[in-house]
């Protein structure tokens, strides 16, 4: 079963259905304890980072999702829960993160308009099972004002390209994988890239 | 704006397969880390093939439902009410067309009415893997609070935002830039420079559009929806002079709306209009042009489109063909 860990930050059915579509057995993880059965997480999330971070401290998530995490299972961040993984964001000052991947969680750069609002396109760097079935360069929905900076090049495993910069679409450490783009309002190739997510976390089972 | 003009050059298609192309994926890759310029390397065929096509954040189309009590309906010049069908059927059969997104405008939004609307955003939610934005007699915190919960991406401000424009900025605060779009009516003044509308259209209020455009941007909306009231409706064209006027005034997206008759008036918003979407109803509501037939009219034109996926990758039929 795979668990939707639901923190206050955002609806959560469009992501529910995406994933139940891609074949997914779902539960949601209000606590600790929801934890125990499950084989896999999803961390999704739009909103401020801070107000994420307190809200999974209060539920007692924090620590007991970095345990999960350092025990080696599955994780899918998606938006707000890509930026969470990494060590710290400067969304309304300076906030700690959950440490997972080495960066920094920043505003995108001046030059180009923010909020990044749009469908745009996604290039793999590396081969990642997510990607399976899926084009490259394929368009995916992004709604974001704040991405990572990877301290490490090798954990970026699709970019994004907006004004003359590009930026990690994609992250990757082993079993965790996040996107800064939003699969479950990406339509066919979104529900293609939750699919492919819900069946590698099957076969990890296997 | 700077993306307009960029042209970048892309990894190789096949996957790092010559010495030359995993280097340079390697080089992108570091400088995605850190958001650094892509590295450009001398045009190698592979680059030179994909370059063309742009790499910029698609132009979208976003077909809109005018919803008065729980159907949609398409008004002329705001007036004049015809009924077009079932809001939720629409949706769905737009979502699996290829829009980009959906509006829904609750045109005759009053308190008894807010209910069933409600009740209808939350049923469209559950069909869609788009997003989709909703607006109408929004005017306070709560009522966008509400719209997200049942299920909205985005939530538009009108009236509202003009007799508080603090409520933008709050909302801003409190949600999220990206979820709070500002839409305006605007009209052509005798004198030049269009005049803002509020109350749907009813009352003029004194206010310069552009001006206006300006100052809530300023205040953290993160797009604009830009109505011509002099055009919807009419299926002349959008009005290009405004709608230009506000994207370059602006750095957040504006969405070109009213007058879309037929496709070259999307290509002419999107082009001389600079907009970063475009809004229409009637053109598509009545079947006169597919979502599909609008995208490939625009891409044939160089504009960039998130191209529809072909039929076969459904697995259903969209049906009305």
């Amino acid at each position: 079963m795979i668990g939707i860990i639901d923190y206050g930050m955002g609806n959560l059915r469009s992501v529910e259905r995406a994933l139940e579509a891609g074949g997914a057995r779902l539960k949601r993880i209000v606590s600790a304890t929801d934890l125990a059965d499950t084989s896999a997480l999803v961390l999704p999330g739009v909103g401020a980072f801070m107000q994420a971070v307190n809200n999974l401290k209060s539920q007692g998530l924090w620590d007991a999702l970095r345990e999960e995490i350092r025990g080696g299972k599955p994780l899918l961040g998606l938006c707000l829960g890509l930026q969470l993984l990494f060590e710290a964001s400067e969304e309304f000052g300076y906030g700690q993160g959950l440490g997972i991947l080495p960066g920094t969680v920043r505003r995108l750069p001046e030059d180009v308009a923010v909020p990044h609002i749009g469908w745009n396109q996604v290039f793999p760097c590396m081969a990642d099972p997510l990607f399976q079935g899926i084009p490259e360069g394929s368009y995916f929905y992004f709604l974001h004002s704040y991405a990572a900076q990877a301290s490490d090049f090798s954990h970026v495993a699709a970019l994004c390209r907006y004004g003359c910069h590009a930026f990690p679409a994609v992250v990757r450490r082993n079993s965790i994988v996040a996107a800064q783009f939003h699969p479950e309002k990406s339509q066919q190739i979104g529900l293609r890239f939750l699919a492919n997510f819900v069946r590698s976390v099957e076969k990890g089972q296997e | 704006m700077i993306s307009k003009q960029l042209e970048i050059c892309a990894l190789p298609q096949e996957g790092p397969t010559t010495g030359s192309d995993r280097m340079y994926t390697i080089m992108n890759t570091r400088a995605a880390a850190v958001w650094g310029i892509l590295d450009d390397p001398k045009p190698e065929p592979g680059a030179v093939r994909k370059q063309k096509k742009g790499t910029m954040l698609a132009k979208r189309i976003i077909p809109c439902l005018d919803v008065n009590r729980g159907r949609v309906v398409k008004g002329i010049n705001f007036l004049d009410l015809a009924d077009a069908g079932d809001p939720v059927a629409c949706a769905l059969r737009y979502d699996q067309e290829g829009a980009d997104e959906l509006f829904f405008l609750d045109i005759t939004a009053s308190v008894e009415f807010r209910p069933v609307f409600l009740e209808l955003i939350r049923a469209v939610a559950e069909q869609m893997f788009i997003p989709f934005a909703v607006g109408g007699g929004v005017r306070t915190l709560e009522d966008i609070r509400a719209l997200l919960l049942a299920g909205a991406d985005k939530v538009s401000i009108n009236t509202a935002a003009v007799k508080d424009p603090e409520l933008i900025s709050q909302a801003a605060e409190r949600f999220g830039s990206s979820d709070i779009t500002v839409a305006i009516d605007a009209k052509r003044r005798p004198a030049g420079g269009w005049e803002v509308y509020l109350y749907g259209g009813r009352t003029p209020c004194d206010l310069d559009a552009v001006e206006w455009a300006v100052e809530a941007a300023r205040r953290g909306a993160g797009e604009i929806l830009l109505t011509s009231m002099d055009r919807d409706g009419t299926r002349d064209g959008y009005d290009l002079e405004l709608t230009r006027a506000v994207s370059r005034a602006v750095s957040i997206p504006v969405i070109a709306s009213g007058g879309c008759g037929q496709l070259p008036h999307l290509y002419d918003a999107l082009t001389a209009g600079e907009a970063s979407a475009v809004l229409a109803a009637s053109i598509f509501h009545y079947q006169q042009h597919t979502i599909a037939e609008a995208k490939s009219y625009l891409a044939e034109r160089g504009v960039p489109i998130r191209l529809c996926p072909p039929p076969d990758a459904h697995g259903k039929k969209t049906g009305h063909d």
